[in-house]
């Protein structure tokens, strides 16, 4: 036994030392999630992202629909960046058409009797046209469009509400108020506005970590076992459990490197802060990497080849990616998918890492999670062990 | 290496090894000694089972039934006390190829848990008696096979086993490292180092083993010294190793591992479980 830890080390360095040499791995190593968090980072929308959006516009009432459409058109999300681009079309049928084209992404219509309504004092309408083939840019076209609505609805509210107020001769009465008796504000624990980047941010880098304790676990046993340097080390009076903890080591290792750029790369080039201890943010890193390793060499004991191995945990992987709440909140998933996320050290490592960087959360309020990270990592590691220590000379 | 009056005649005793991957069985049965100090030709076509023999031998695999010692060590159970004594030179080259020899010596060295000194003494001594010094410190990945192979051999040799099992040592090299390597091998066996030599090479086997068992099918159809062997050829004068071997195991090219078709097997004359077959 004394022997274990000396052995893991030379296999760990070994590991390490090889990887270092070898230029294409050692690239790809880097890019990854370079790659990943640019894509996300730009690609994926958030509130303020819609920009120059087209939406076909259909005013069949005159100059009060003018009022209305203008509001719209000149609607700025960022100074100098237009929220939509309007386009011009005659009927409701020809818009429809235009999203079915795709020439546009939603739009507007005001109908003949708008104004006449409002002016006989009775509720006009409106109609948005939403494009269902994309909801997000649909659901927040949507949503911008009623409040722009709204807002001008309310406008015209409270010249009618001074009018009558005016004509009662009543004192104190604010028509803003009649209008809208409650007004909700928005009470953040933070200061400033968080985005979908900080929401993703946490999720890629516990992702990218586990995943090179996961898939490098595996690929990396069987590429030694095609190679046949598995031979050597089997061969050397050494305990199985060295070999394989050294091997997670190293792979452990180079999972918090590629964390590490991740978390650097979200604070200096996508101005994500870490609001919490950036020592916890470590802890529940390696606590996640820890509770990966048992999977990691369960998979890698079950396949032979590195096909199988990669194709494994494919499997495994790309429903995690999805369950886990990385890219969605579990909290929009069916209840069945949100039981089977609950599942998932994934889920947890996550959670834990969202609270910790966006809301700065500290260990007492991560406490649940990290059990469970610890948890699971020991229980799969007292499954996998023995079987790896049996498979490997099956 | 060691004193040898003090121990066993036989370094390796196997009993009815077996061993079935699913429902094909590899190995059948096989029971053999090999004597200490002998260089033992482990000969038999494509599938026959000589590979996965000898990874039972060294416990790289688990066998399926029956049993074997190494220098009285179960394979079983005692499976680091074999490993104490015994280097592999395995069908595929057990070297790093973006470690230099040097560090891939050193790698294995001290996963046998030997001393840097003592890793690099043995190592240069190795190196140096097999032409590889000018090289030691270039990546394995510039090598060409044949400087693999003979680092390989340094890295199998490291511990100073008392067995060393050479699975096919000369496959694919050009005459001139072949001859250096056979002539090691005999330089080593003198020594006092026990060889197992598996090799589809009937002059390699000839020219260096003492004794051979003749494998097919999974079950050992010949077993006797190269001498012997060759007087109970029939129809043939002044025969050749690979006339036995053609008589004992047939002509049948071996594509596949599926039910052979006897057409030229010995009738039982061979020892061995040659002619006892029952499939």
């Amino acid at each position: 036994m004394k022997h274990v830890l000396g052995d893991l080390l030379q296999i760990t360095k070994k590991d390490l030392l090889e990887f270092a040499r070898d230029r294409i791995r050692l690239i790809t190593f880097v890019i990854m999630p370079i790659f990943m968090m640019v894509l996300t980072g730009f690609i994926f929308p958030s509130q303020t992202s819609i920009k120059n959006v087209p939406i076909g516009v259909v005013n069949e009432n005159g100059k009060t629909g003018d009022q209305l459409l203008s509001v719209i058109k000149n609607l700025e999300i960022t100074s100098g960046n237009k929220a939509f681009q309007t386009k011009d079309y005659n009927s409701m049928d020809a818009v429809k058409d235009g999203i079915k084209k795709q020439e546009i992404n939603g739009g507007i219509v005001v109908p003949p009797d708008f104004s006449r309504k409002l002016q006989a004092g009775q509720q006009a309408d409106v109609t948005i046209v939403e494009d269902q083939s994309n909801p997000q840019i649909s659901g927040i076209t949507t949503q911008t469009l009623t409040n722009i609505i709204q807002g001008f609805g309310q406008q015209i509210g409270k010249q009618k509400v001074s009018v009558l107020v005016a004509k009662t001769g009543a004192k104190g009465l604010n028509p803003g108020a009649i209008i809208q008796p409650i007004q909700s504000r928005l009470e953040g624990i933070l200061p400033g506005d968080t985005n979908y980047f900080e929401f993703v941010a946490p999720g890629i880098m516990a992702m990218v970590v586990m995943t090179a304790v996961l898939t490098g676990l595996a690929a990396s046993v069987s590429r030694e076992r095609e190679q046949g340097t598995l031979d050597g080390i089997l061969i050397s009076p050494i305990s199985r459990l060295a070999i394989i903890l050294g091997k997670a080591a190293s792979q452990s290792i180079r999972g918090l490197a590629q964390g590490a750029i991740v978390l650097l790369l979200a604070m200096f080039l996508f101005g994500v802060t870490i609001n919490g201890s950036i020592l916890l943010v470590i802890l529940l890193l390696l606590l996640g990497i820890f509770s990966f390793v048992g999977l990691g060499i369960l998979v890698s004991s079950a396949t032979a080849e590195q096909e199988t191995a990669t194709q494994l945990l494919f499997m495994f992987q790309f429903p995690m990616l999805f369950l886990s709440g990385a890219f969605f909140p579990i909290q929009q998933m069916p209840q069945v998918m949100q039981d089977i996320a609950h599942l998932l050290p994934l889920t947890y490592a996550i959670e834990a890492l969202r609270k910790v960087i966006i809301l700065g959360a500290g260990i007492s309020q991560v406490t649940n999670e990290l059990i469970v990270l610890v948890a699971f990592g020991a229980v799969t590691l007292v499954i996998a062990v023995p079987l790896f220590r049996k498979m490997i000379t099956r | 290496m060691k004193n040898m009056a003090e121990k066993s005649k036989n370094i390796i005793e196997v009993k009815s090894l077996t061993k079935k991957f699913k429902s094909f069985t590899a190995v059948d049965s096989i029971s053999l000694e090999v004597k200490r100090g002998e260089i033992f030709g482990f000969l038999g076509p494509n599938g026959a089972g000589k590979s996965t023999t000898i990874r039972m031998l060294t416990t790289l695999l688990t066998p399926t039934s029956g049993s074997a010692t190494i220098e009285g060590f179960d394979i079983k159970k005692d499976q680091d006390n074999v490993r104490q004594h015994i280097g592999l030179v395995a069908e595929k080259i057990i070297l790093y190829n973006h470690l230099s020899a040097m560090e891939n010596l050193e790698f294995f060295g001290r996963l046998n848990h030997l001393s840097k000194e003592v890793i690099h003494e043995r190592a240069e001594k190795w190196i140096k008696r097999l032409g590889m010094e000018e090289w030691k410190d270039a990546q394995a990945a510039t090598y060409s096979t044949g400087m693999k192979q003979r680092i390989n051999i340094v890295r199998a040799l490291l511990t100073e086993p008392d067995i060393l099992f050479l699975d096919e040592p000369t496959l694919g090299l050009d005459p001139q490292t072949t001859f250096m390597i056979r002539t090691f091998i005999q330089e080593l066996n003198e020594k006092g180092i026990t060889i197992i030599l598996t090799t589809h090479d009937m002059i390699e086997a000839e020219a260096l083993s003492e004794r051979v068992a003749i494998i097919d099918h999974g079950k050992i159809q010949a077993m006797d010294t190269v001498t012997n062997l060759k007087r109970k050829v029939k129809g043939k004068e002044n025969p050749t190793l690979e006339d036995v071997f053609l008589q004992v195991t047939g002509l049948e090219i071996r594509d596949r591992k599926g039910k052979p078709k006897r057409d030229g097997g010995g009738p039982g004359h061979w020892g061995g479980n040659a002619g006892k077959r029952v499939r």
